[in-house]
């Protein structure tokens, strides 16, 4: 078990030092959402209507930055000697997500502390809940950009992709329009689209309108997808490559 | 210790290399040399277990890489072409992430941190922040990284791309060092003459195939006599003069004709006289790693 965790653990760390000796990364992350919060909550007069979307832009926006890196990294980079080392390629990839994930939670949380410009009051009890939730999230997303990312040649292909794919995928998550007002195709959209139930989840546990889909179906669901991604996520990296990309 | 039996790589259609066979014995200093695009790099991968062949076997200390990729991984380092220290992070993080990787820890890895970067010299700048070393002490760096968990191979890829003479110097001075006081096994890819000419022995490389292997004297003096290097504006047609005045083979490049001939001294009297105002320069040499590829391919590694 040494020989699983003990690499796991070291890329975590390894995350969350990086992160710290880079830490104006924390300004481009926290503040482009929080931006966006601002000049749409006051020009339509609902702050927390927006609240827990830019709560989850922050988180995403985390997740990207974390593991874009993993393109680069892999042709130059400390990813090249954790491939030709023994240590299990799972336990590789478990260490480099739970580290971008610590990364996405620290900058949620440090939304979070806007929380009461949304009008969100919350007593102790319910702050640990929600701090739970953003974990969650961030773990999900960073696995979703870990798939992306793994199967990538250049860093402008992952660009796309978050133009393309992950910022749609938010914009129809109930971050911008809850699923109830939707029209047409889009609502279906919503309703396979796994942010939804992160969004619905935040909602439900701040308090805050647009709790459709309900908690426990929203949790249910969330959780599901970010297993499903860290078993993509293995699966993906434990495979042997024949191509000229590592 | 290395032992590669008709390998044979494609990407797609694209053979990469085709039907490669060498034996690296323990304690070898053994060089892949040849142009960029010839097939190291492919070579260099599957040798790292980073990438599985198409066809053939490959076994590192009695391992083979497709069959059981972790042993093999716990008995080499490997040093890339690129970077692969976190930059970020100071040399002594870097170090010790990279013990953990193979489940070293406490006390063991401390003095294994110590000894690796007292061997390679950069104890005093354990603390020190990778972005802000030089080229030459990052690979110094990396090295010891790569023999943190005594590995019995040590596999370098283009190792000195990027350094200047002396950290080239002293980067072979590091391997030869190895060797002598660890007995490690040594593989280096090199596109570098005299890199190639402190191997114990080499291949080389052209197109996925081997064209030429042996100890680098032995391949020298597979040409016999001298090499004679002339200049001229237009290499194409002295080439073809000489080829038909004296029934030999001349190469050319960039203004250049090349020639091997015995007795090279006396050749370059009698072609100046024989192309009068043709010949710009002259050159004669003992003959070197390069004209041997050049013999065996046409082309020119550097």
């Amino acid at each position: 078990m040494n020989n699983f965790f003990l690499p796991a653990i070291t890329l975590w760390q390894r995350e969350l030092v990086r992160f710290w000796r880079q830490k104006s990364r924390l300004l481009g992350v926290v503040l482009s959402p929080l931006l966006i919060w601002l000049l749409i909550g006051y020009g339509s007069a609902s702050l927390d209507k927006f609240f827990s979307g830019a709560l989850v832009l922050t988180v995403m926006f985390s997740a990207i930055f974390s593991t874009i890196t993993i393109i680069e990294d892999r042709r130059e980079g400390f990813l090249l000697s954790m491939l030709v080392s023994p240590a299990p390629r799972t336990s590789l990839v478990l260490g480099k997500i739970a580290g971008s994930a610590t990364l996405g939670w620290i900058q949620g949380l440090i939304f979070l502390c806007f929380a009461p410009m949304a009008g969100v009051h919350l007593d102790a009890m319910e702050v640990l809940p929600i701090i739970a939730v953003i974990f969650l999230i961030s773990f999900t997303l960073t696995g979703l950009g870990f798939v992306i990312a793994w199967k990538m040649e250049t860093t402008a292909g992952f660009h796309a992709i978050m133009n393309l794919l992950l910022l749609p995928m938010w914009m129809v998550s109930g971050s911008l329009f809850p699923v109830a007002t939707a029209q047409g195709f889009v609502k279906w959209l919503m309703w396979i689209n796994p942010l939804t139930y992160s969004i619905s989840l935040l909602n439900s546990t701040l308090h805050l309108p647009g709790t459709w889909p309900g908690a426990m179906e929203s949790l249910l669901v969330t959780l599901a997808f970010g297993l499903g991604l860290l078993l993509l996520s293995g699966a993906m990296a434990a495979q042997k490559s024949t191509k000229s990309a590592a | 210790m290395i032992s590669v039996q008709n390998l044979t790589h494609r990407y797609g259609d694209r053979v990469a290399l085709s039907n490669i066979s060498f034996e690296v014995k323990k304690g070898e200093i053994f060089g892949l040399l040849g142009p960029n695009g010839g097939g190291k790099s492919t070579l260099f991968r599957i040798l790292s277990t980073m990438m599985a062949p198409t066809e053939g076997t490959v076994s590192l200390a009695g391992h083979d890489v497709v069959r059981d990729p972790a042993s093999v991984r716990r008995n080499i380092g490997v040093v890339f072409q690129t970077q692969s220290l976190d930059k970020a992070l100071t040399v002594e993080e870097n170090l010790r992430a990279q013990g953990h990787l193979h489940g070293l820890r406490g006390a063991d890895l401390a003095s294994r941190m110590d000894a690796a970067m007292e061997k390679l010299n950069v104890s005093d700048r354990r603390k020190d922040i990778v972005d802000t070393l030089s080229g030459g002490l990052r690979r110094r760096v990396e090295i010891a990284k790569a023999l943190l968990h005594r590995p019995q191979v040590l596999l370098m890829d283009e190792a000195s791309t990027g350094l200047d003479p002396a950290a080239r110097r002293d980067l072979s001075r590091n391997v030869e060092k190895l060797r002598a006081e660890d007995g490690v096994t040594i593989l280096l890819t090199s596109h570098i003459l005299e890199e190639a000419d402190r191997c114990d022995r080499l291949v080389l490389l052209h197109n996925g195939k081997i064209v030429a292997q042996g100890t680098p004297p032995e391949l020298r003096s597979s040409i016999g006599g001298d090499v004679v290097v002339l200049d001229t504006d237009d290499s194409q047609s002295l080439a073809a003069g000489i080829t038909q005045r004296f029934g030999l083979q001349a190469v050319t490049r960039d203004g250049q004709v090349r020639v091997e001939i015995q007795n090279g001294h006396r050749f370059i009297t009698e072609v100046v006289e024989a192309f009068p105002g043709a010949v710009q320069s002259v050159g004669l040499h003992k003959p070197t790693l390069e004209d041997v590829f050049v013999r065996e391919t046409g082309a020119f590694i550097e």
